[in-house]
């Protein structure tokens, strides 16, 4: 026989919020809490307090005014009478166009001198470590200023290329290096001309399907079909077949001295080239590193295995080692797409108008709004580097291995 | 209830903060120095020499301030500022005057809170270009690639120059008046433009300044001068009046030779400058000698002209704008009464 009776109902008391165990972790978070948010309020306050006292009061309406400068290099339409907005988001979009460009860049550099750093050759051994070295322990704006003065200073000013016997010529009559930037071709679609991109673009697409088609075969059946030039076909001949058919709709527009500078054709700016080539080779040298790591990683009886089974080298190396090696890889990288995204602020330096450029620098300057103008500037970053974190996450879970 | 306690007090110490922004001639003295923000260097304004020791123009007046205030032109601590950082040096409180050829603009001196307390040089925005071009006017510059140094009024000029006689052009956002230079040299603009003072203190630095010129259209009104914070109107009168007792000694004819005899034997107007009549200084908060010294620290604006950026120097810049009202410039010191 038994008798059941209720377990005792606990009473709240307040002292228990001090004594019993399972409350007083939550009274002293609660506490430093409040603590916290005591200080930041305080110095919230003390920041709204004095900028008061100095009349100045936070508001981001100058934005909407008319930002009365130029930029050098703008990506989507912009002139002066636009508003500070605007230039902002031009800054917004060089700052973007530097970081990938670099990103893509560093990376390549990264992986072949990481791989090179482990050759069985004594030379490429030692040359890749001199490169490791003397790139990592530089500071990164030495080498955009050293990129910039040597590009001013060596390059032919535009008017090298004048008069009958120039000093200096271009490259195949379309490609012109000054100290100014880079001059190349322009592409100018006429009408069609967007066709033969769609083509082109859809051959490409044929020709990864067709490489998935033939692996599949190959796992399937044994049977190995030809890779490379098939591809290339695909990828090429319907689109020049459709150029030619559609009477060459895209034709280029050569760069052509006139009054003072190359007019025509496209200019790549000689601060962004600088700065571009800065990131790339600085950060490609802590990549390699990442790289070499990541090789180090991969146990040294998957190589052998490989090897046992008749792999050549370079196979062995794509497809045993680099797969096993990225998950080691990607995390890194991540944090080196930040650096340079973030580094790419030093464009000032070569007069390169990223995002610090403009917002953070002319605009800041014109409208003395210095407080509202570094609140939406790290918005701006932290928002870029927020995505290009999340983009690379989700490639790193494509690659990590996969628990099951 | 604790919270409206805490707020409070924060009011108290934000209104004591602000008060004590209200003092910089104390500060000053207590301190002993001077905080005086200069350029980064253009020669003939304000730039180190041999020794080391800051000199120019724009430096002459910080000195001269020295002088009145501490008695020493040479209690001045010389901050460097470019273009972007001088408005934050300012309003910071980390330099006490800004003399670097600050143009004088309706945003600065009402939306940036500043007080300007005079003109020290009348300017306009030049273009410098190599001879080797062939370019003799300003309006034949459409295409060129210009080198300008941001953060400055002459940024948005050349905008509207350019605007306004529909021309394009290429900027290239240069941070200090050297690396303009270097740019410039190396041909990586074809143009550089400034103040035509500055131009012309850049141009003498260069190697060979017969290969250039700068051209004749002057495409802005630049009056340059020193500044101070908004707010503190004795620190700003201070700084104005030494100001006008340079220009106004070159008017009555004070020189740091003759200053001791003009003290004894000048005009009724000359002596309440010098201090031997009236008591001007303990109106501003300073001893009777404050402007004798100031002018004794350099000499009178003329003197100073002359010795760091007239015409006998390499940057040989006529006296123009800048002459005495009574020779038909713009310099017109108010009395002294």
């Amino acid at each position: 026989m038994t008798t059941l009776s209720d377990p005792p109902q606990s009473s709240f008391k307040l002292s228990m919020l001090l004594n019993d165990t399972r409350y007083r972790a939550y009274t002293f978070q609660f506490i430093a809490l409040v603590c916290v948010a005591a200080l930041f309020a305080y110095l919230g306050s003390n920041l709204a307090q004095n900028l008061e006292d100095a009349g100045l009061t936070i508001s981001f309406g100058f934005l909407g005014d008319p930002a009365n400068y130029d930029i050098n290099q703008t990506l989507i339409e912009y002139d002066n009478q636009m508003d500070h907005w605007r230039a902002s988001l031009v800054g917004v979009l060089n700052t973007l166009l530097v970081s990938f460009l670099a990103c893509i860049t560093a990376t390549v550099i990264g992986v072949f001198a990481g791989v090179l750093r482990l050759s069985n050759n004594w030379l490429v051994r030692q040359l890749m470590s001199i490169y490791v070295e003397a790139f990592r322990n530089v500071p990164v704006l030495i080498w955009i200023i050293i990129i910039f003065t040597v590009m001013t200073a060596v390059l032919p000013a535009p008017r090298a290329f004048r008069g009958e016997d120039p000093e200096a010529s271009m490259l195949f009559g379309a490609i012109a290096f000054t100290n100014r930037g880079v001059y190349i071709p322009k592409p100018i679609f006429e009408a069609g001309g967007w066709a033969v991109m769609l083509v082109f673009l859809a051959g490409v697409v044929g020709a990864f399907a067709y490489r998935r088609y033939a692996t599949r075969l190959l796992y399937a059946t044994g049977k190995l079909l030809p890779m490379g030039w098939p591809a290339l076909a695909i990828a090429f001949v319907p689109a020049l077949l459709v150029f030619f058919a559609l009477g060459q709709p895209i034709s280029l527009e050569l760069p052509e001295l006139g009054g003072f500078n190359f007019t025509g054709g496209i200019n790549i700016l000689g601060s962004l080239i600088a700065l571009w080539f800065a990131l790339a080779i600085y950060t490609g040298a802590f990549i390699a590193e990442n790289v070499r790591a990541g090789i180090l990683s991969v146990s040294r009886g998957q190589s052998e295995a490989a090897a046992s089974l008749g792999l050549r080298p370079n196979r062995i190396m794509n497809l045993v080692v680099l797969p096993q090696a990225l998950r080691v890889i990607v995390p890194p990288l991540i944090s080196h797409y930040l650096n340079i995204t973030k580094n790419s602020s030093l464009a000032i330096a070569v007069g390169y108008m990223d995002l610090t450029g403009t917002l953070g620098g002319i605009t800041l300057n014109q409208t003395g709004r210095a407080i509202e103008s570094i609140l939406l500037l790290m918005a701006f970053y932290l928002a870029i580097s927020l995505t290009i974190s999340a983009v690379m996450n989700v490639y790193n879970s494509s690659v990590s291995l996969k628990e099951r | 209830m604790k919270k409206t306690v805490f707020l409070g007090a924060l009011t108290v110490a934000g209104l004591a903060a602000g008060a004590a922004s209200a003092q910089t001639l104390s500060d000053v003295q207590e301190r002993g120095t001077l905080n005086c923000g200069v350029t980064t260097g253009l020669v003939g304004f304000a730039a180190p020499d041999a020794n080391g020791e800051w000199d120019g123009f724009d430096v002459a007046v910080c000195r001269a301030v020295a002088a009145a205030v501490l008695q020493d032109p040479t209690a001045v601590e010389f901050v460097p500022t470019t273009g972007k950082t001088r408005f934050t040096a300012l309003a910071s409180g980390e330099i006490d005057m800004l003399a670097r050829n600050t143009t004088w603009t309706f945003t600065r001196d009402v939306d940036l809170k500043f007080e300007f307390v005079g003109v020290n040089y009348y300017d306009g925005q030049g273009f410098m270009v190599p001879k080797a071009l062939g370019v003799s006017s300003a309006t034949e510059l459409a295409g060129a690639t210009v080198c300008i140094q941001t953060g400055t009024t002459t940024e948005l000029n050349l905008a509207d120059y350019f605007r306004r006689n529909n021309m394009e052009y290429t900027p290239v956002p240069i941070e200090t008046n050297a690396e303009a230079q270097q740019q410039y040299l190396a041909g990586a603009c074809d143009v550089y433009t400034t103040d035509a003072s500055g131009l012309a203190a850049t141009r003498a630095a260069f190697e060979n300044p017969g290969d250039h010129v700068v051209l004749p259209e002057i495409i802005s009104k630049e009056p340059l001068g020193p500044l101070v914070r908004h707010g503190d109107n004795e620190w700003g009168d201070v700084v104005r009046w030494t100001l006008n007792a340079l220009i106004a000694a070159e008017e009555y004819g004070i020189t740091s030779t003759n200053i001791e005899e003009m003290a004894t034997n000048g005009s009724p107007e000359v002596k309440r400058i010098l201090g031997t009549e009236d008591e001007l200084g303990s109106k501003l908060g300073l001893d009777a000698e404050w402007a004798r010294r100031a002018i004794a620290a350099g000499g009178n604006y003329g003197e100073l002209f002359a010795r760091h950026i007239g015409e006998s120097t390499p940057i040989g810049l006529s006296r123009g704008l800048n002459a005495q009202w009574t020779d038909g410039g713009l310099l017109y010191a108010p009395p002294f009464r």
